[in-house]
């Protein structure tokens, strides 16, 4: 690898190109944006409001003073994320397929500067999509705590998908190409999202499946957004904001590097 | 002149298999120089190490004076690339792929703006600009990739295999492109091409590419020359080639003897002359010849003698380029 200086290795331009690449094909993509909003939409709908009419104390663990609704409703966000997150880090394999990354690559900007960018770009539309969920829910009838709760969950947005775009590129990058990529990744996302406390409390799983909640990087992204949004969370939230800033740094620079090592 | 391409021992390997095995080249300033072989010789390998798209494994080389991977952005900066593969985002209109790339060049918006309608009006593209790339044509694709290579001025421009896959009035048209480029621009230019007639039309050098060597450099004129003043085809229906090559060969007259699918191929001066000589010998050791033709050396009997010279067992590739030959005589 070349020497890369300090200086050079926040780009703006293109770092802003970069963005605005993903959010124009986001604008433009309607179709998929209604599909990723309508599987959140359809949980909250007919799993969440017809169980919120069930008395809440009936589930094992299930926190003072919210119904199942507004439990379910920060897991669902958290799905969201999950998802875009990942897919905006993964989607760098489609850029690859497609040659455009080949383009890209051979411009004179340095490689972090055109993944920190792109990442950008992927996190803003996710957290476009968790906020529509967010105003979803409120609709439903889910009570946000507070304002500053409110703005305080947009930080566990911001850490819960940068854990999962690092992810999602680092799946992408060593995977290497699109044969079997999808089903590779519903393999690992769909237990990452169900075993992290989204649908039930942690209390409520046998024994040994708490276990694997608590190494879950999307148990800690949950619990922070129910924490900020509807004010019942698990664990303190200062625990939940240290374990995702750590992880979203350690996943996205691992991301990031093994980025910067792919040949175009 | 001065070269803008200087490569020294070039090497990529993977994973065992050598792709490019230590190639020198110098390419001068203005010039057009193209890798020419077949699918798999190393071509866009090579192109690619030079574009700083790969990292070498071993061997030095310089674009423009840069060192390609020290210098990597500085190299980056001199170059315009036009990939084999399409490499435009599908779902940008054509004027958003160019904004684009011109911003990854650090451009101002001003210089954007005007380089963007200059490049869109040189491929004639500027009525197509807002529609979205998905819905051009594949020769409107490879135009506007070529008018992207050219937003940031380039010294050098890369084009791997540019007409693949074009219709024929497509490939005049870049063609002609790549040739106002070289002539009114000065910019050099290093074309990956397995199409000999693009070769002959567009370069002023030819580097023959075989497994990953480069097996020759000279002007397709100079190639041609090289073959021999005509060839001769000879076809026999009775008694064999290889004794007839065998006999060919000690004839002081016949330069060369090359067979191939079941034809003699020799290279000789004045080769109208020689049939008779060459019926005359054959029927002296009771040869009988079915057919014997003459023809000026093309520069891509040119081609197939130089790549001809290596292993013939794993040469599918040409033996099929001289099956498809013999069709078209």
């Amino acid at each position: 690898m070349q020497a890369v200086k300090v200086t050079t290795l926040v780009d703006p331009l293109p770092i802003y190109t970069m963005w605005l690449r993903q959010i124009k094909r986001f604008l433009r993509m309607k179709a998929r944006l209604a599909s990723s909003i309508l599987m959140p939409f359809l949980f909250l709908a007919f799993l969440g409001l017809p169980l919120s009419f069930m008395p809440a104390r009936e589930i094992p663990g299930m926190p003072e003073g919210v119904n199942f609704l507004d439990f379910l409703a920060p897991g669902i966000v958290g799905m969201t994320l999950l998802f875009a997150g990942t897919m905006s880090g993964a989607s760098v394999i489609w850029d690859k397929e497609f040659g455009f990354l080949k383009e890209v690559l051979v411009a004179p900007v340095n490689r972090f500067s055109i993944i920190l960018g792109r990442s950008l770009g992927g996190m803003t539309t996710a957290i476009i999509q968790a906020l529509i969920i967010v105003a979803i829910a409120v609709a439903m009838g889910v009570k946000i705590s507070s304002v500053s709760g409110f703005f305080l969950s947009i930080v566990f947005m911001i850490l819960t998908c940068a854990t999962f775009t690092g992810f999602g590129l680092i799946l992408a990058t060593k995977l290497g190409d699109t044969e079997g990529f999808m089903s590779i990744m519903n393999l690992i996302i769909m237990p990452i999202f169900f075993l992290s406390g989204a649908f039930f409390p942690l209390a409520a799983m046998p024994a040994g499946v708490g276990y694997i909640m608590y190494v879950n990087p999307l148990t800690y992204g949950v619990d922070g957004l129910r924490g900020t949004l509807v004010g019942a969370a698990t664990f303190p939230l200062w625990l939940d904001f240290v374990v995702l800033l750590v992880l979203s740094v350690v996943l996205a620079s691992l991301g990031a590097y093994f980025f910067s090592r792919m040949e175009a | 002149m001065s070269s803008v391409i200087e490569a020294e021992s070039l090497t990529k390997e993977f994973d065992g298999l050598v792709a490019v095995d230590h190639i020198n080249l110098s390419v001068k300033e203005g010039e057009v120089l193209g890798f020419l072989g077949v699918n798999g010789c190393g071509k866009t390998t090579a192109m690619m190490m030079l574009a700083t798209a790969l990292n070498p494994s071993s061997g030095i080389a310089t674009v423009c004076g840069y060192d390609i991977i020290k210098e990597r952005d500085k190299v980056r900066e001199s170059i315009g690339v036009v990939f084999q593969r399409l490499s435009l985002d599908v779902n940008l209109t054509g004027r958003e792929n160019l904004d684009f790339h011109a911003r990854m060049y650090h451009l101002d918006r001003k210089t954007r703006e005007e380089r963007v309608s200059h490049v869109l009006g040189l491929v004639g593209l500027r009525s197509k600009q807002d529609m979205l790339v998905k819905h051009y044509s594949g020769g409107m694709q490879r135009k506007l990739e070529v008018a992207r290579g050219m937003i940031n001025y380039p010294k050098v421009l890369f084009l791997d295999e540019p007409t693949l896959g074009l219709d024929v009035q497509t490939r005049r048209v870049l063609w002609d492109y790549a040739k106002k480029l070289n002539g009114e621009f000065g910019i050099s230019i290093l074309l990956n091409t397995h199409y000999i007639e693009e070769a002959d039309y567009l370069c002023d050098r030819i580097a023959i590419l075989e497994q990953g060597k480069i097996v020759i450099v000279d002007t397709p004129a100079g190639l041609k020359d090289s073959v021999g003043d005509s060839l001769l085809s000879v076809k026999l229906s009775q008694g064999s080639s290889d004794e007839l090559t065998k006999l060919l060969g000690q004839v002081d007259w016949v330069k060369k003897v090359d067979q191939c699918d079941g034809w003699l191929e020799l290279s000789v001066e004045n080769g109208g002359k020689k049939i008779p000589e060459v019926v005359r010998l054959a029927q002296e050791r009771d040869f009988v010849v079915s057919s014997i033709s003459e023809h000026k050396p093309t520069l891509e009997d040119a081609f197939l003698w130089y790549t001809g010279k290596a292993i013939r067992e794993d040469k599918g590739d040409i033996n099929e380029l001289r099956k498809t030959r013999r069709v078209r005589r």
